[in-house]
Parts: structure tokens; sequence; C-alpha cells
């Protein structure tokens, strides 16, 4: 920039130059302006990052990772949290993966883009991933708690303590499953995209009813973008706190869950609690700085990986 | 012909027929979870908000004339609005929680819209390849840090750092919140922005070259008019974004119903408030009501911007690939 500026103010008096020099700095200002904003961007994602690894590094030991907490939470370790948020999003992805990737497949095999249904369906895609987190958290505690569960209840079980009628573990992932369905299915019709028509045309002059079509040559055709989106969505539900804060999540427990009707303890959730309802935040500030660490590098970690599938399958159409 | 329509006629095995028919209603139910499940949220977020409407009883602590006006609550004092449902009289005036969630709201836009639209603006105006190769995964990683760890990153770098630099009295406010905020909003602008500039055709960009355009010429006066639709619809996406965001202004704005037009007080938001009393409020109690009420009031606002945001890009599409034709 500032060779530009010497060269263009040493021979500004020719009418040419004046030109020249007119086209390469008047690009100059919105350029610098417009970067500007990437970099504090890109600052904020590294103080953001250094500070929780800076702080959180310290923590991290084989004891953290492998005790549940002690004294208060004051000290010890986050095994529970661990255990909960990994059962957590196993028990999401099962449910949202067949939902998220039939869906895809219907509206991307089975009907016309422009027809009423996919246009309905593609609607409801986007406005479940817009409403707000705190309302699936609401949805859940109505719905799953409020009236599948105590709907359970009622039916199979003798009326007094609620069986499923009760915030658990399982209520927790279905409402998440529903908060990542949009995510599955993006990702899983981004790669049928990827598949070439010959592909299909191949399968069906050999006979193949489009069933067959589907389960022999689509799904696996498909099956880096059906993984990406489910790693995509582990990485958003294992990070969510809002929407499993009354329908299953606790503030500590000593058992780990061990049925579908258990309470559990979860990463972020054990951050809000320890960020906010602690008596001493000073005394719980480095085991908060793990426990987000360890959040942290798992939601990132699962991220990256799929974007590197990402940009490989992106790359695989390209050369197709 | 669409080859795939006719090759179908080959496929005669009587057998495979009904398990080809079964198999077809079977993924069409599974792509009809998105739609019930969106119907079902309408139902019954607005059905355990209807006693307000319905139940006299409810309506007696928390009508809408109660939670919309200046009431009363003690006799020989000044009406106000205020938010205090656990008091011995019952407060549900929701405007302390309005003006609160449009507070951070705001501050959170005002952060964000010149980040998101200028990072988008440069990543695809102006940006060496490798350079976009940077800002897209960035902002991907900024968009998938859990806002539990940005409320958490408010709360205790954050709001101490804003305490210093600006002498505030309150630790925890609707600045602080809204910084906080923004940093989950820029994602959203960008991500919808950049869309909408690298939709601009090819061809429109090549016209204005050989009109003897420069670069920044041709961003400015051709590329963004063009995608200016899809900016604002990021920027509206992105509002619908800050409003409904919860864990963020849950732990860092201090959670105060102040009604208050300063910037640096303590405020409590409509997403928080649900967060916050939720877990403690009686079934089917008018305070469960009012709660219910407030997450009809956020999922209706964000259902009518995402359908706008949508409608927008949709008809941003179609007319920039129109014109190519």
């Amino acid at each position: 920039m500032s060779t530009m500026m010497a060269k263009a103010g040493g021979s500004g008096s020719s009418a040419a130059t004046a030109y020249q020099f007119k086209r390469k700095t008047s690009g100059v200002i919105p350029r610098g302006l417009t970067l500007a904003a990437v970099i504090v961007i890109l600052l904020i994602l590294a103080v953001i990052l250094g500070n929780v690894l800076l702080s959180g590094m310290g923590v991290i030991s084989w004891r953290f990772l492998t005790h549940p907490p002690e004294q208060g939470m004051e000290a010890g370790g986050i095994f529970p949290a661990i255990v909960g948020t990994v059962a957590l999003v196993f028990l999401m992805v099962i449910a949202v993966l067949p939902v998220g990737v039939l869906s895809a497949i219907y509206l991307h095999e089975y009907t016309r883009p422009d027809s009423l249904i996919t246009r309905l369906i593609r609607v409801a895609i986007n406005n479940l991933a817009g409403v707000p987190s705190i309302v699936f958290g609401l949805f859940g505690l109505g719905f799953f708690v409020g009236f599948i569960g105590t709907g359970i209840d009622s039916m199979f079980y003798a009326p007094g303590r609620p069986v499923w009628g009760q915030p658990a573990i399982i209520w927790s992932s279905l409402t998440l499953s529903l908060l990542t369905l949009p995510v599955v299915i993006v990702s899983t019709e981004e790669a049928l995209r990827a598949i070439p028509q010959e592909l299909k045309d191949a399968s069906y002059a050999l006979g193949a009813t489009k069933l067959q079509t589907i389960r022999r040559i689509i799904i696996p055709q498909a099956m880096p973008g059906i993984l990406t989106g489910a790693i995509l969505a582990v990485s958003r539900g294992a990070g969510e706190v809002a929407p499993i804060m009354f329908t299953g999540a606790a503030y500590y427990l000593v058992h780990l869950p061990s049925k579908l009707t258990d309470q559990f303890m979860v990463l972020g959730y054990h951050i809000y609690v320890l960020a906010t309802q602690s008596p001493d935040i000073d005394a719980t500030k480095p085991i908060l700085y793990g426990t987000v660490l360890v959040l942290l590098v798992l939601t990132f970690l699962l991220n990256f990986i799929a974007i590197i599938i990402r940009s490989k399958i992106r790359t695989g159409r390209a050369n197709a | 012909m669409n080859p795939k329509r006719s090759m179908d006629r080959y496929h005669f095995k009587p057998k495979s027929r009904l398990k080809e028919f079964l198999g077809e209603k079977f993924i069409a139910a599974n792509a009809l979870v998105a739609l019930v499940a969106i119907l079902l949220i309408f139902i019954f977020i607005f059905k355990e908000s209807l006693p307000i409407f319905t139940s006299p009883q409810v309506q007696k602590e928390a009508g809408v004339a109660k939670m919309v006006f200046k009431q009363q609550y003690y006799p020989g004092r000044d009406a106000k609005w205020s938010w205090q449902p656990n008091s011995d009289v019952p407060k549900y005036s929701l405007y302390p929680l309005f003006l609160g969630t449009l507070k951070a709201a705001l501050i959170a836009m005002l952060f964000a819209i010149p980040l998101g639209v200028g990072a988008a603006i440069y990543s695809s105006e102006f940006a060496p390849r490798r350079m976009r190769e940077i800002i897209k995964p960035a902002i991907e990683l900024l968009a998938g840090i859990p806002s539990v760890v940005l409320g958490f990153f408010a709360l205790i770098v954050l709001a101490s750092f804003l305490q210093r630099a600006f002498d505030l009295t309150y630790r925890l406010n609707a600045l602080n919140a809204g910084l906080a905020l923004g940093i989950t909003v820029v994602p959203v602008i960008y991500t919808v922005a950049e869309d909408a500039m690298t939709a601009v055709p090819r061809s429109l960009r090549d016209a204005a070259v050989a009109l003897g355009a420069n670069p920044w010429q041709v961003s400015f006066t051709m590329v963004l008019p063009a995608a200016l639709p899809g900016i604002a619809a990021g920027i509206v996406l992105g509002f619908g974004r800050a409003i409904g965001e919860t864990m963020i202004v849950l732990m860092a704005s201090g959670n105060a119903s102040i009604v208050s037009g300063s910037l640096t007080d303590s405020v409590r938001t409509f997403a928080a408030t649900i967060a916050a009393e939720m877990a403690e409020v009686v079934f089917g109690s008018p305070h469960y009501n009012v709660l219910f009420f407030i997450g009809a009031l956020l999922f209706a606002f964000t259902f009518i911007i995402n359908l706008g945001g949508d409608v927008i890009m949709h008809r941003l599409r179609t007319k920039l690939q129109g014109r190519t034709k």
C-alpha cells in the first residue's frame, strides 16, 4: 500500500498516471475496511480460544477426566458430565440420523423441487433451524415430558411416582434430535446432489428398483455427507444447554445414567452451573476452565473433521 | 423426457411392487417429521399460553393489559411497569423484558453488522484464494462455539475487562451481553450475505468490467446493490438469532428487569427469563402460562423472520439467475 502511494505521489503530474493512481488507490479504503472486519473476527476467535486454552490446559489431567466432582464441585473431575454428554448425543444421533437421511432422500429422489409438499417441508426445515433453542426446551417439557411421558405413565403404570413423565435423558435427546434435524437433512442433501445421474441410470438399467438403487447405490455414495451431518449434529447437540435444562439435565448426580428414564449430567450445563451457581467463583474457576476446554476441544474436533470430509466431497464433485 | 421416469416402466417384478410402495410411504413418513414437529411446537407452545386469554382466574393476575400497560400495584404509589412474578403481589409486565431484549439485541447488531457484512464483502470481492480458505473455516469455528461457552467467556473475562475499561457500576449489563451476543450473530450475517454476493452471476461482473469499471467499482456499484436484499436477509436473520439466544444473556446480562434507557444497566431478556424461571415454576400456574406465552412470542417472531428471510433469498436467487438467461 505504501509503495503504491509513493509511486503515485512521485508522478502525479500527467493525467494518465493520475487516472492509474485513482484506479489503484480508490479501492484501498473499502478493501482496508473490510479486511479490518475480517481481522477483528479472527482476533475475537483467537482471544477466546487462547484464553480458554491457556487457563484450561493446566487443569486437564487423567484424574480430571475420570473422576466425579468433589467438595461441592470445587475439586475433582467431570467424569459424569463427559459420560452424560456422550450418552445424550449417542441417543440423539440414533433418533435423528435415520429420519434426517430418509427426509433428504425423499426430498431429493421422490419429489419434484417445486411441488407443494416439498416446499412445505422445506419451509418447516428452515424454520426448525431458526426456532430459538429455549423454545425447544419449552416444547420438550410440554410435549415429551408432559404429554408423551405422562401419557405412558397413565397407560402402563400404576398411579404414583412418575416413571416416564419426568425429565429424563430420553426426552433431552429427543428434543435435541428435533433441533439437529435440519443439520442432518441439509448435509445429506448436499451429498445427494453430488451423486452423478449416470450412476443411478446404470443401476436402473441393470433392472434394480428404486428402493434397491437407494439402498445399494445412493446411500453408500452419500455416506460421507451423511457422516458429516451426523458429526455436525453431535457437535451442535453436545454444546446446547437451553433445550435440556428442563428436560433432563441435572446439577449433580452421584450415579451415572443407566436407563432411559434417568437424569444425567452434561458438560454444557455443568459449565452454566459452575459459572453461575457457585458460592465461590474463584475456587471453581480452574475446574470451570477445564470443563470449557474439554467441551470446546470436543466440538471443534468434530467440526474440523466435518469440514475436512465436506471439502473432500466438494473437490470430488468438482473433479467428476 | 427424464431418463429416470422412462426407466420406471420396466420395473414389472410383481413381488417388489408392494415393497416399493411401502418403502416410498415409509420414506415419505420420515420426511414429514420436520413438518409435524413444527406444527407440534406451534400447538404445544400456544396451548400452554392459552389460559391467559381464556381463564378469568389467570387473567386476574396476568391478563394482556396487565402485561402491556403500567399498573398500580400498591395503593397510593405510582403506576409502573414491573416484572416480579414471585413477589406477594405478582407483577407480570412484559415491558421491562421487551426493553431488555431489544437493548441486548441492538448492541449485538451494532457490533455484528459491520463485522459480518464487512467480512462477507472482503471474502467475496477482495480476498485472495488462500485468505478465503482461512476466513471460511474460521467463521465456521466461530459459529461452532457453544453459546454456553460464549456466555462463560462474557461472564468471566469480557465483563471484567469492560468494567475496568469503562468504569461501569454494574459488572453484568446490556453492553456485555450484547457484545457476546454479537459474536454469535456475526456468522449468521456473514454466511447469508456472502452467499448472496457469490450468487451474483459472473456475466454481470464481466459486463461491468467491460464498461471500464475497476474492481472496487464492480463491487460497490454492481455486486453490492444486486446482493443487497440478501445482505438485508442476513441482518434480519441475525436479529432473529439475537432475540432468541438464551445462554449468553442468561449468564452475561445480570438478569435484572430494569426499565431504563442506559445500555450499561443490567437487563433481563425474554429468553433468559424462561430459562431462569421455568425450573421453579408451579405447573399450570399463571406464571407457567406467562412463561409459555413469552415462548410463543419468541416462536412467532422468529418464525416470521425466518419465513421473510427465506422469501427474500429465494426471490433474489431467481431474479439473479433469471437475468443471466
